[in-house]
């Protein structure tokens, strides 16, 4: 795996991190300068924690302790995408290259690294190098000249990072029929948590974090996936990567 | 600008702070494959299931109107099932707010 396929998978995430971060800079630009906005996105490459860190950042009434607890709960699954990703990696994933790397892991690489056999650090670092780019350049893009653009448009392309996240679950809902099981589970908690009145309370970070447990822990009881591992050929090809 | 270089500061410091620990720990600390059938099983499904809960309800509250959220929902789905990628879709659900959005000035 090298790094130029990297690139190459990391294309289209890279296309709709541009879009996606857009709206993020014209959101930004409303109280940074645009340098500071392009910063966020540069350091944090999130979606959900950069838009409620935003508005803890600029509400008057933030404080630290609050933008610690809301980074920490939105961003959380990123711990549980953390652990999955270490199960797919050549064993040339060194302690360094961990730290340096981690910061690729977000929803659409993930996705994308975890579709892939065995995952070296070189393929990681080409398939997060465009969505890095095109997430901060589109920070800046949309903070420098976001006005320009007409209502109509910024309020269309709030659905971008959701067109995304529908093009890597479907496509394995149509293939895994279990994966479909624990997609719907995953749904109906969400909704649950967003409509009953009693769950209103619990932020919207930790909500996904109890949908995807649930929804997972489920699935993997009533559904084990046995041949994950039974592959041979390809723990022998991610073995001989590290050599 | 309405906060001062300190504060933004160290508001930034602390986000890319928190968030860094949690994608570098644990990606640092599991070194070895787990055994376990149900344990590997349940990693498999948590893409798909984070995924889908951050997507299912909060597509229907990304745009002005609950429609064109509803209906972004509907054509991404039917995109992809038609095979398309990732920027296929993503821009399919943003035209489609466009459209629907066109469409109820219209009407």
């Amino acid at each position: 795996m090298k790094f130029s396929e990297g690139v190459k998978d990391g294309l289209p995430i890279g296309l709709g991190y541009f879009a996606v971060s857009f709206s993020f800079g014209i959101a930004g630009s409303n109280f940074l300068s645009w340098p500071l906005v392009t910063l966020i996105s540069m350091t944090n490459l999130t979606s959900a924690g950069q838009f409620a860190g935003l508005q803890i950042m600029t509400d008057a009434a933030g404080t630290f302790i609050e933008m610690a607890l809301a980074t920490f709960f939105i961003n959380l699954r990123y711990s549980l995408m953390a652990i999955s990703l270490s199960q797919k990696v050549s064993p040339n994933f060194g302690t360094g290259k961990r730290l340096l790397l981690a910061t690729g892991i977000t929803d659409e690489i993930f996705a994308v690294a975890m579709s892939k056999k065995c995952v070296n650090p070189i393929y990681f670092f080409g398939l997060m190098t465009l969505p890095y780019i095109g997430w901060s350049s589109g920070t800046a893009v949309g903070a420098i000249c976001g006005e320009i653009l007409p209502a109509m448009v910024t309020n269309a392309l709030g659905v971008a990072l959701y067109g995304m996240f529908v093009a890597i679950v479907v496509p394995q809902m149509k293939v895994h029929k279990p994966t479909l099981f624990a997609v719907a589970i995953a749904i109906a908690l969400s909704c649950a948590f967003k409509f009953i009145p009693a769950f209103s309370c619990v932020s919207v970070g930790f909500a996904i974090i109890i949908c995807a447990l649930v929804a997972s822990l489920v699935a993997a009881a009533l559904f084990p996936i046995k041949n994950l591992d039974a592959d041979d050929e390809e723990s022998a090809e991610c073995k001989g990567a590290g050599k | 600008m309405n906060i001062d270089m300190q504060t933004y500061l160290i508001y930034l410091l602390v986000m890319a702070g928190v968030t860094l620990f949690l994608r570098a720990v644990p990606f640092i600390l599991l070194r070895k494959k787990l055994k376990s059938v149900f344990w590997s099983s349940f990693l498999a499904y948590v893409p798909y299931t984070v995924l889908s809960a951050m997507t299912v309800p909060a597509i229907f509250f990304a745009t002005d109107s609950r429609i064109t959220g509803g209906c972004a929902l509907l054509a991404a789905v039917v995109a992809s099932l038609l095979g398309g990628g990732l920027v296929t879709v993503a821009a399919v659900s943003c035209l489609t707010v466009l459209g629907v959005d066109g469409l109820l000035l219209v009407l």
